[in-house]
């Protein structure tokens, strides 16, 4: 039996940071909380000042133009190993507009849960024909679709016998640079999620599910590979949703 | 904890934002590439550097923080020509990212920004990720004195100062945390940027 004290401890942790967000007042916040203890490596990394309101000026509110000719997925001559699967979904904006001609970015460890990344010591096998790293642009509906290997879950040091649940990692540009968004995501069911420190750092329980891709057998190809759709919705400072006053309904 | 099959469908029904993750500590083959950081080629001779090291609570340099600078042009306009991820060595597109090196430090070629509007001073805006961050920082690198400066509390301000420390040049450090913390910003209005 694996002695699991310090991951009991992360979890505890975790409950009593949920607890306490859920009995603040107001909303939930929609990202992840910067200073999140259970992620040890956030201690000496979040601010601790409040965030100061400044209003986006003219250059804040558009992005840069990235081109069509910048898809730089990465091919190699022979077939990774593992499950081949296929990604795909539209990146919105808050009313639901498609975010167009955008880079998508997106990085991810192997099946075996190994990057290529010079730091990972975790001593599971790289895969040469597989380098985990993509870029393309949305189209004029906001989507992107890429084929790529089920990455494996793989361990880290946050604390003993910490493992992540197997992720994708995204890089996302909306119509405005305040729509940026760093993010992960998902895949469902996924055992760890519980005990992942990262993930429940998003302290609202429906904002986590957003992470998680659903599985859609209409994006499955026969004889090839798992379909997962998985949208992305970037609210930037235009489309702050404001609760209508009292009187207001047209 | 209990699973939905209809995440996504639910997700494009109410579009509600996506919750940021951090950028983790393996983005340094994915997301870094060539010319990155050279958003004016460094021998253009309008071209000025814009350099600093990213430190973190306990003062230490952070060896896995990556930078996105973007600004306007040298007449203070949002530039719309493509080419951020391909530099064709003249052009000049207003975004920069650069990875830091292992004593926390980065450094760009740019053009210094024009104004934005008669009264305002140029400013670059630069987007912080690390390892530990889960969600990134906005702050910016003012050139010259500005009227948001004075919406600052007077002892943080010089953080959102570019400091000329040589011909062409200007340091811009980042503290994420502790004394000196850099002024962070919120344009989404709730507090959390």
């Amino acid at each position: 039996m694996t002695d699991n004290t310090e991951q009991d401890q992360i979890v505890a942790e975790i409950g009593a940071l949920h607890t306490t967000a859920t009995a603040a007042a107001g909303p939930l916040p929609v990202h992840a909380l910067r200073d999140f203890g259970p992620y040890r490596s956030s201690a000496l990394r979040h601010p601790t000042h409040e965030l100061v309101r400044a209003d986006p000026e003219e250059i804040e509110l558009v992005s840069p133009a990235f081109g069509h000719s910048d898809d730089l997925t990465i091919q190699h001559d022979g077939e990774p190993l593992g499950e081949r699967i296929i990604v795909t979904g539209r990146v919105l904006d808050g009313e639901g507009r498609p975010v167009r001609n955008q880079l998508v970015e997106v990085w991810q460890a192997n099946s075996a849960g190994r990057y290529v990344h010079k730091r990972d010591q975790h001593p599971a096998p790289l895969d040469p024909n597989f380098t985990g790293v993509g870029r393309t642009i949305t189209g004029d509906d906001g989507s992107y679709r890429f084929v790529t290997i089920k990455p494996g879950p793989y361990p880290w040091k946050n604390h003993r016998n910490a493992w992540r649940p197997a992720h994708i990692h995204f890089s996302l540009f909306g119509s405005e640079f305040t729509q940026r968004l760093v993010t992960q995501m998902y895949f469902p069911s996924d055992p760890l999620f519980a005990l992942d420190p990262i993930y429940q750092s998003i302290v609202d329980p429906d904002a986590r599910q957003r992470l998680i891709a659903a599985y859609d057998h209409d994006v499955s190809e026969p004889e090839w590979a798992l379909g997962y759709r998985w949208d992305i919705v970037l609210t930037g400072s235009k489309a702050t949703w404001m609760e209508p006053e009292e009187g207001e309904h047209a | 904890m209990p699973e939905r099959n209809d995440s996504g469908a639910a997700q494009s029904a109410r579009h509600q934002q996506t919750p940021s993750q951090t950028v983790g500590p393996f983005f340094g083959y994915a997301l870094p590439y060539g010319g990155g950081a050279e958003v004016a080629a460094p021998w253009s001779p309008e071209a000025i550097r814009l350099h600093g090291t990213v430190t973190d609570g306990a003062g230490e340099p952070v060896p896995d923080a990556l930078l996105e600078i973007w600004g306007a042009d040298a007449q203070g306009r949002p530039i719309d020509a493509r080419g951020s991820l391909h530099r064709d060595g003249h052009s000049v597109t207003g975004f920069g990212r650069a990875a830091v090196d292992r004593d926390g430090h980065y450094s760009f070629t740019t053009v210094r920004p024009g104004a934005p509007a008669p009264g305002r001073a140029p400013y670059l805006l630069v987007t912080v990720f690390a390892r530990g961050l889960l969600h990134h920082l906005f702050t910016r690198a003012y050139f010259d004195d500005d009227p948001f400066l004075e919406t600052v509390a007077e002892d943080r301000r010089d953080t959102l100062r570019a400091v000329r420390d040589g011909e062409r040049s200007y340091r811009f450090d980042v503290r994420l945390q502790g004394d000196g913390e850099t002024v962070f910003l919120d344009f989404i209005g709730d507090g959390r940027g």
